[in-house]
């Protein structure tokens, strides 16, 4: 629980003073404001100050039809927008019935992965930016080109692609896509290699890291934090692996998880995801079957049945959950958007408590915010 | 070959929590995408949080829905469990023109924001909530945006 008492400093007067970080700070990645009461160097109580850049999501939701507000979902999370409309378009055909080609959903799981890795790669260069490393950021945004340019050749997007429709795909992926992913795979490989030699295994790095900012599973429930945080706590849970969907269950993959729960932990696992994504993906070019990429018969305008329907996706950041409520009219009734960064942030309040601020900026980079997801 | 909906079996499987005194309804997940669902009073939605968090259940989010036409607001409570596939629904239904529920805060500290949330969104009081002040709307602001009556 929150304890409100400065914590002494032996010797120095017993007052507290409160700073901001944010909300325009290199460190929150967007307008997040924390206002610390800080006690020295110490934080005493770090209060996250959320909605500067509130966009009101869920009713715009309330005033446009399905397929109108499927844009959205890819402004969300903005580097992770493939799982993202995944989690919108999987709601919508649980509540329509549809069936998706068995191709459309092989593409889906390519591109997702892809996209989960282009995100982990901004977040590694950012998070090492936080810490005071510059180079490892370039070397993230030289990969993830690569996977941008491949994204960008089939969806004309580089960020916010919108590829997933309702039923299926924008388009089928072209022979460039398919061999400019498996030459991506097999130069990646290497790459993580050096990463880890560049900056896993940097003792600097290291002391910044092990240790710091140790969040347990009984917190990770207790705010409902997700993704790599709850599996950097020890628990492998991974949506694509409890709950799943889509044509995860057909292939072979590891849910890495840390037992540590401190910020190495949450490091480690993101990069040992990275590694895992590219099995996926090569599992899924492996096994890429032929065929149409839309279902056939879906409605231009869709009517949902009443009722309530929700659909969850492993989102780079975590549990990503869509409820629906439809009134059985073309606009839903009612769109709630479940974001993994709310409930990941939510728990920094307490997490942080007596930290260092260098330190709690470090926990902070960690947890991997994007602040479009947590405002909305 | 079966499409994301039906890859899981499309069955409602017996109720894992039958030992508890709510009253959940096993629901096709296939269909729905969740597991139970419970309809229960305002005042019973603090017992049956801690009775899901003594189950090990995470709080997944909370929300409403503004049923007009009914007079009435709906708050959802998700949960998930962190080991299994367990989606778990609680709902209440609160009169619109007095929206008080209690709030799970004590239990769940993550409810915090979620409530907060809600309130901005729908002026539902969670009382017992220790700060209910505008979550993600300006600060200074008097109105709740997903009522179905409100115009900007």
């Amino acid at each position: 629980m929150i304890v409100k008492e400065p914590i002494s400093t032996p010797g120095a007067p017993n007052e507290t003073f409160v700073i901001n970080i944010g909300p325009q700070h290199p460190a929150t990645h967007g307008v997040l404001r924390v206002k610390m009461t800080m006690d020295g160097e110490y934080i005493v109580r770090a209060e996250p100050v959320c909605g500067y850049i509130h966009r009101m999501q869920e009713k715009m939701g309330e005033n446009r039809t399905y397929a109108q507000f499927l844009p959205n979902t890819s402004r969300i999370d903005y580097l992770s927008a493939m799982t993202y409309t995944h989690g919108f378009v999987g709601a919508v055909e649980r509540a329509a019935k549809l069936q998706v080609p068995p191709r459309a959903e092989y593409i889906r799981v390519i591109t997702s992965e892809l996209n989960r890795i282009s995100s982990h790669l901004v977040w590694w260069g950012a998070f090492l930016l936080d810490l005071g490393g510059f180079t490892p950021l370039l070397y993230a945004f030289d990969d993830r080109e690569k996977i941008l340019d491949l994204l960008e050749g089939i969806t004309g997007s580089r960020l916010t692609y919108s590829y997933y429709r309702i039923g299926g795909l924008y388009n089928d992926v072209d022979d460039d896509f398919i061999k400019g992913t498996r030459a991506f795979v097999a130069q990646m490989r290497p790459r993580l290699r050096m990463y880890r030699s560049l900056v896993t295994e940097n003792i600097i790095f290291r002391k910044r890291l092990i240790g710091i900012g140790p969040i347990s599973k009984e917190m990770c429930r207790k705010y409902g934090a997700t993704g790599p945080v709850i599996r950097g706590s020890g628990v492998p849970y991974d949506v694509r692996r409890v709950e799943p969907y889509s044509v995860y269950p057909e292939f072979d993959f590891i849910i890495p998880t840390f037992e540590e729960g401190d910020s190495m932990a949450r490091y480690l696992v993101r990069m040992e995801e990275i590694a895992q994504c590219l099995r996926i993906i090569e599992q899924a070019l492996d096994k890429l079957p032929s065929g149409p990429v839309m279902a056939e018969k879906v409605p231009r305008v869709l009517k949902l049945p009443a009722g309530d329907y929700c659909y969850a996706v492993e989102a780079a950041r975590g549990r990503f959950a869509v409820r629906i409520v439809s009134d059985n009219k073309e606009i839903p009734y009612r769109v709630k958007l479940r974001t993994p960064s709310l409930s990941n942030l939510s728990l920094f309040e307490e997490a942080s408590q007596g930290m260092l601020l260098p330190d709690a900026l470090a926990l902070m980079g960690s947890l991997d915010l994007v602040i479009p997801d947590i405002d909305r | 070959m079966e499409s994301a909906p039906t890859a899981v079996a499309s069955q409602v499987l017996p109720n894992p929590l039958a030992h508890l005194p709510i009253p959940f309804q096993a629901v096709d997940y296939a269909a729905k995408g969740y597991h139970l669902d419970a309809t229960v009073n305002p005042d019973q939605v603090v017992a049956m949080a801690a009775q899901l968090d003594k189950e090990g259940l995470a709080l997944d989010t909370i929300t409403g829905v503004d049923w007009m036409a009914q007079g009435q607001m709906e708050v959802i409570y998700d949960y998930f469990h962190p080991a299994k596939a367990l989606r778990v629904v609680v709902r209440t239904r609160i009169p619109r023109d007095n929206p008080e529920v209690p709030t799970i805060q004590s239990v769940f500290p993550g409810a915090n924001w979620h409530e907060r949330e809600t309130h901005d969104f729908f002026g539902i009081r969670f009382l017992g909530h220790p700060n209910l002040t505008p979550f993600l709307l300006p600060e200074d602001a008097t109105y709740h945006p997903l009522r179905k009556d409100f115009t900007s």
